[in-house]
């Protein structure tokens, strides 16, 4: 996953709902895939939709770099647990097997795959819109008595306030460094203590915005989101159509060349 | 140990689309034990400028002299508690800094992150926190029981506990009641008087007429203005064209229309001893 970078390709101008049901549903069509044909399939539909981005590739490594070491090890476990096939090599309990290594390249490509599309999804879609999406994708749970459009404003104000708090522990810390606190120096147990003159006042902070923003809120009438109409409107357009013609696409393929 | 500033450049997150320059060739020099005010608008480079002053920013090209430090973009991180205990900031609002237990030990916390033994932190913080007009009562109370211009006064002394040769000040007043803003402002001008620098960075015209004997102007990253502040108030077209007021004193002068005035008076004063001067020609003639 990374942070939206602002771009004109035409994934961006795509409906946030169509690309976030997608990108779910693509989770889940990966595990369609069960040969060596429909893995390259479902790989090159996620490297061209990658592509599409038109974005450096380094974002994309900055997506899977942070979760490179669970990938590895979930591979090895795999590698070395799973049995079956033609056995190459054996110790205590540690089995090389074809099917382990079989196993373990499927794997290793899932969970890369999985990232890829997320991160494709987030790169190009603005929090806000994000959150609409999640709202809109949420709405049949309205039935259960879900509150829906309560839990959407909660995203939206939790997404709206990230960079404020940033400005804000930014601050602080200059203030305290002022002060002659030292925030790189020194072993774990000093570091961590020189955490609490920023992680104090950082916390009054936010329950104090929590609270202005609360009044303001209700002495502008706000009660309960029932009724809200929207600013950003959401609207399907022909672009659309394009990637959920890509996503058919892709299920017809893999339904086609998977083992049955 | 004067502070000079040589063509210093600082850009905001070079290299992407969000770059943008926030001090333009900047240069200057200061002299010690003066009562500087920094003076433009909002966005215009004053609080990144302030920054520089003890390095949490660097410049990115261009050398500043400060405190015995030659400070240039490759200065490093480290050895730089010297110049902090020589610099210190006072930033906006400054109780978002409070976080101690007690306001003791909050104004404890400078002094000693500097060196400071707890007897001399201690001594300190009582000193500083009598200054700032506080009564011992409340040393023991929690920063976040005070009313808000109690906190400040708490913030703003443990700043001053440190007792730093430059204190660089941003709108300290902001928001307080007119006695306390007097208070601190005289507060400022003593710690000035004893041998120390003081640069304010201020909207508020009258206390740079009234305490300040060194302006500089910033606008758009670039500074537009250093002088005396009888020669940055004297050009009045200037001022209205880079969006200043003038200090109340000089708009009154301004409206008396049937007064002569020798020159422009800038503070409370000297309005009055020019009316008086006025007054008394008319009843001698």
């Amino acid at each position: 996953m990374g942070r939206y970078i602002p771009g004109n390709a035409l994934i961006y101008k795509m409906d946030p709902r169509g690309k976030l049901l997608i990108t779910i549903l693509f989770i889940f069509t990966i595990l369609l895939a069960n040969n060596p044909i429909s893995y390259g399939i479902i790989t090159l539909f996620c490297f061209l939709a990658v592509f599409t981005t038109k974005l450096k590739v380094r974002v994309f490594w900055n997506g899977v770099k942070p979760l490179i070491g669970l990938i590895f090890f979930t591979a090895l476990l795999q590698l070395f647990f799973m049995t079956g096939g033609k056995v190459y090599w054996q110790w205590w309990i540690f089995t090389l097997s074809s099917y382990g290594i079989v196993n373990a390249i499927y794997i290793f490509i899932r969970f890369t795959l999985i990232i890829l599309i997320s991160t494709v999804m987030t790169v190009t879609t603005m929090p806000l819109e994000i959150a609409d999406a999640m709202e809109w994708l949420l709405k049949p749970l309205k039935i259960f008595k879900v509150p829906v459009d309560k839990i959407a404003l909660v995203i939206s104000i939790a997404l709206r306030f990230v960079p404020t708090l940033f400005d804000e522990t930014f601050k602080i810390m200059n203030a305290q460094r002022s002060r002659g606190a030292d925030f790189n120096d020194g072993g774990l147990i000093k570091r961590a203590k020189a955490i609490t003159p920023i992680l104090v006042p950082l916390f009054i902070h936010s329950l104090e915005t929590a609270i202005d923003l609360s009044t303001a809120m209700e002495s502008r009438g706000y009660r309960g989101s029932q009724g809200r109409t929207k600013y950003r409107v959401l609207r399907w357009s022909k672009y659309d159509l394009l990637d959920l013609a890509y996503f058919i696409l892709l299920v017809v393929l893999l339904l086609i060349f998977r083992n049955h | 140990m004067s502070i000079k500033f040589e063509k210093v450049d600082y850009v905001y997150s070079p290299g992407t689309s969000m770059e943008k320059k926030g001090l333009d060739n900047v240069s200057f020099e200061i002299a010690d034990h003066s009562f500087v005010a920094l003076i433009g608008h909002t966005g215009s480079g004053k609080s990144t400028m302030m920054q520089h002053f003890n390095a949490l920013l660097k410049p990115s090209t261009g050398t500043i002299d400060i405190a015995g430090y030659h400070i240039t973009s490759s200065t490093s991180n480290k050895n730089l508690k010297n110049l902090r205990k020589q610099v210190s900031l006072v930033f906006q609002f400054p109780e978002a800094q409070l976080f101690e237990n007690t306001v003791l030990e909050d104004v404890e916390f400078g002094p000693k992150n500097f060196g400071a033994s707890e007897v001399e932190a201690k001594k300190k913080a009582l000193k500083w926190l009598k200054k700032v007009g506080l009564s011992e009562s409340i040393i023991s109370n929690s920063p976040f029981e005070l009313s808000g211009g109690q906190m400040r006064r708490v913030a703003i002394a443990g700043v001053m506990a440190i007792e730093p040769q430059v204190l660089c000040l941003d709108e300290p007043a902001a928001g307080l009641d007119p006695r306390a803003r007097r208070e601190m402002m005289q507060l400022f001008v003593d710690y000035q008087k004893a041998g120390h620098t003081v640069i304010l960075v201020t909207h508020n015209m009258n206390d740079v007429a009234e305490y300040a004997d060194d302006v500089l102007v910033m606008e758009n990253g670039k500074l537009i203005k250093h002088a005396r502040p009888e020669e940055v108030f004297a050009d009045k077209n200037w001022l209205k064209r880079h969006y200043l007021d003038e200090p109340t004193p000089s708009l009154f002068a301004s409206s008396l229309s049937n007064f002569n005035f020798e020159k422009n008076p800038l503070t409370l004063e000297q309005l009055a001893n020019e009316i008086k001067d006025n007054l008394w020609g008319e009843a001698s003639e």
